[in-house]
């Protein structure tokens, strides 16, 4: 007799489509095809020996369970069929995020009554409507970071009614993120920034559906992350990431809703969609490492990413809706100070290592040796000699003679000092003949970065004494004077 | 990670498989994929209309009753062609698979297809490979569709 196997069994059964066997029943050819294919075992029988729950066996075209069960018996000529059962459907709860993040509860078919009433400023645009909307909650869409662009994007798309949202960030609310995070209040400071965005979203509507990952996006990780989301918006604040962010989505074909913001500017676009450029396309290469500083470095109008998250927001919306003009192709420019808006024609570029016509970035690379770095933290050369905080405040007041540098920007020095010699970084090379090379020198800026470079540029000068202050003025303020104000 | 895989189907043939889908609304449809399958790569050539023997509950739950499927399977075989897949409905639910779906989807190596049914309109398609190895590891994989041909 024949044994029919369905298309998932066949690797198992040595690819074929049917076994002859011999048996009198269908429990002795069923143990006749194990014993021919031993690794069809496991997939036909649980662990106690018992035909799985799922598995339909048919005796040419009566099912076994209205004959004998596995008793029934077999002659030459028939046709023994193996058929898993086909079944499923849209009860039960939504789709299962990546990572193991469990779904919510049961979704209701359509919008409920509460539903009608919160999204009706919508329904009644019949650019929307019903059919919109259901296209929103039907929507998964993935934020890369809960701080500045973050903050406005998350609320509208959840205000919106976008029925997954994603967030991605590792990070804690700090006092410095209130002046432009703003779904982060003062009684956040220092909880995980995820808790605090999921609250407020959950919040403004209890409707959406909210996907934590406390995790820094990696190349080990982005793609996992990305699969289970239709868009991803990019609020990241640093080039690996947003690079990462780009090749990421170039590689599972989602659109790349884009913003960026720096001081007074802000550039918005969405990118690897289809037709379109990606980020690559705008910028092959990173910018030199410390070029381009970031927000805690060079400061930020706490408006602006108000400003261009929810220029992100709307694009995202247009995307779902699937109408109007998306920002593909373009590259939105603000400057808030003139509040201009100009915007520059992107094109695809075909050499793009990324989305071009022959690509030479196939797979996730290490995003901070492509950008020169090894992340903010551990950015500092580890070569140059350092002086613990402790170790400054002991000897300055047992009056050694120590000169004491400060590499920072004049208007840090007017928020906190502890009265060194201020020559901003930039003015080093030019005023380097202020230094005396024969005194011991402590170099020191905000955290420890800029005063590792000043020392670095001072050794190649011919200085020896000179020392980094580990961790900055910072770090003074946390060990040796509490009342110092930090920033 | 899965590997990315693709189901490739003609036009007509997308069609025909979500237009059965508004044609049951506010009923789930179902059907079977013939076709061919390669590593990577699996291609429809026949759309196959099921019946949905969940008549208790055919607006959120679908099943195909295997008598079915053994004539669709030996029609398949007679025609030189395989089972690559399956497809389904969500009237007015997101094209994309639900607990329920994982929990009972066991074709391991073929695709699931999705259709969202808004308002009785054909809306997103998605297709999402069933991976693993056993009952035990499987997993869904979202996948490519290319309609062309």
């Amino acid at each position: 007799m024949k044994i029919a196997i369905p298309t998932p069994l066949r690797p198992y059964a040595g690819k074929n489509a049917t076994v002859e066997v011999h048996g009198a029943n269908v429990a002795d050819a069923l143990q006749a095809l194990v014993a021919l294919h031993p690794e069809l075992r496991k997939h036909l029988f649980n662990d106690e020996g018992k035909l799985r729950a799922f598995i339909n066996i048919y005796v040419n075209d009566e099912d076994i369970r209205y004959l004998k069960q596995e008793d029934t018996a077999v002659a030459e000529g028939d046709t023994l069929s193996i058929i898993p059962s086909i079944a499923g459907g849209s009860a039960g709860s939504a789709a299962v995020g990546a990572a193991g993040a469990q779904a919510g509860g049961a979704k209701p078919a359509g919008l409920s009554k509460e539903e009608v009433l919160r999204y009706s400023r919508h329904l009644i645009m019949p650019e929307v409507a019903m059919e919109g909307q259901l296209k929103l909650k039907a929507a998964r869409v993935l934020c890369i970071g809960a701080g500045g662009l973050g903050s406005p994007l998350a609320l509208y798309l959840a205000a919106a009614g976008v029925g997954t949202l994603g967030l991605v960030d590792f990070d804690v609310v700090d006092y410095t993120n209130l002046q432009r995070q703003i779904i982060h209040t003062t009684t956040d400071v220092g909880r995980p920034k995820l808790d605090s965005a999921a609250e407020k979203l959950h919040a403004i509507n209890p409707f959406v559906e909210i996907q934590k990952f406390e995790t820094a996006l990696s190349s080990a990780n982005a793609l996992d992350i990305f699969k289970n989301f239709d868009i991803i918006a990019d609020g990241t604040d640093n080039f690996p990431t947003r690079y990462l962010v780009n090749d990421a989505c170039v590689m599972s074909g989602k659109p790349n809703v884009y913003a960026s913001i720096f001081r007074f500017e802000g550039q918005a676009s969405v990118f690897a969609t289809k037709d379109g450029p990606c980020y690559r396309c705008l910028y092959p290469e990173p910018p030199p490492p410390g070029l381009v500083p970031s927000c805690a470095e060079g400061g930020v109008l706490g408006i602006l990413p108000g400003l261009l998250g929810v220029v992100q927001a709307t694009e995202v919306i247009k995307l779902i809706l699937g109408s109007g003009e998306p920002l593909v192709g373009r590259l939105l420019l603000v400057d808030s100070l003139a509040m201009r808006f100009r915007e520059l024609k992107l094109r695809k570029n075909p050499e793009c290592p990324v989305c071009g016509k022959h690509p030479t970035v196939t797979k996730l690379i290490d995003y901070e040796q492509f950008c020169g770095i090894r992340g903010e933290e551990s950015a500092m050369p580890s070569q140059s000699p350092e002086m613990q905080v402790e170790e400054l405040k002991q000897r300055l007041d047992a009056g050694e003679d120590i000169f004491v540098l400060d590499v920072r920007e004049p208007h840090e020095y007017q928020i906190c000092n502890i009265k060194g010699h201020l020559i901003p970084l930039g003015d080093l090379p030019r005023r380097v003949s202020e230094l005396d090379s024969s005194r011991d020198i402590v170099a020191h800026c905000r955290s420890g970065k800029r005063s590792a470079e000043a020392v670095e540029f001072l050794q190649k000068a011919g200085f020896t004494k000179v020392r980094n202050l580990a961790g900055g003025i910072l770090a003074w303020a946390d060990r040796v004077d509490p009342t110092m104000p930090k920033y | 990670m899965g590997r990315k895989t693709m189901l490739k189907i003609s036009p007509a043939n997308y069609e025909l498989m979500r237009r059965h889908g508004e044609k049951t609304y506010p009923d789930e449809c179902c059907g079977v994929l013939l076709g061919k399958a390669a590593e990577d790569l699996r291609e429809v050539l026949v759309v196959v209309e099921a019946g949905n023997s969940r008549t208790d509950s055919a607006h959120n739950r679908y099943n195909i009753l295997p008598a079915e499927l053994i004539k669709i399977q030996r029609m398949a075989r007679e025609q030189g062609h395989d089972i690559v897949g399956f497809y389904h409905s969500h009237p007015d639910h997101p094209a994309r698979w639900s607990a329920t779906d994982f929990a009972e989807a066991h074709w391991i190596g073929c695709s699931y297809v999705i259709t969202s049914v808004a308002g009785g309109r054909a809306d997103r398609t998605a297709a999402f490979a069933l991976n693993g190895a056993t009952e035990e590891d499987k997993r869904f994989d979202d996948e490519e569709i290319r309609v062309e041909g």
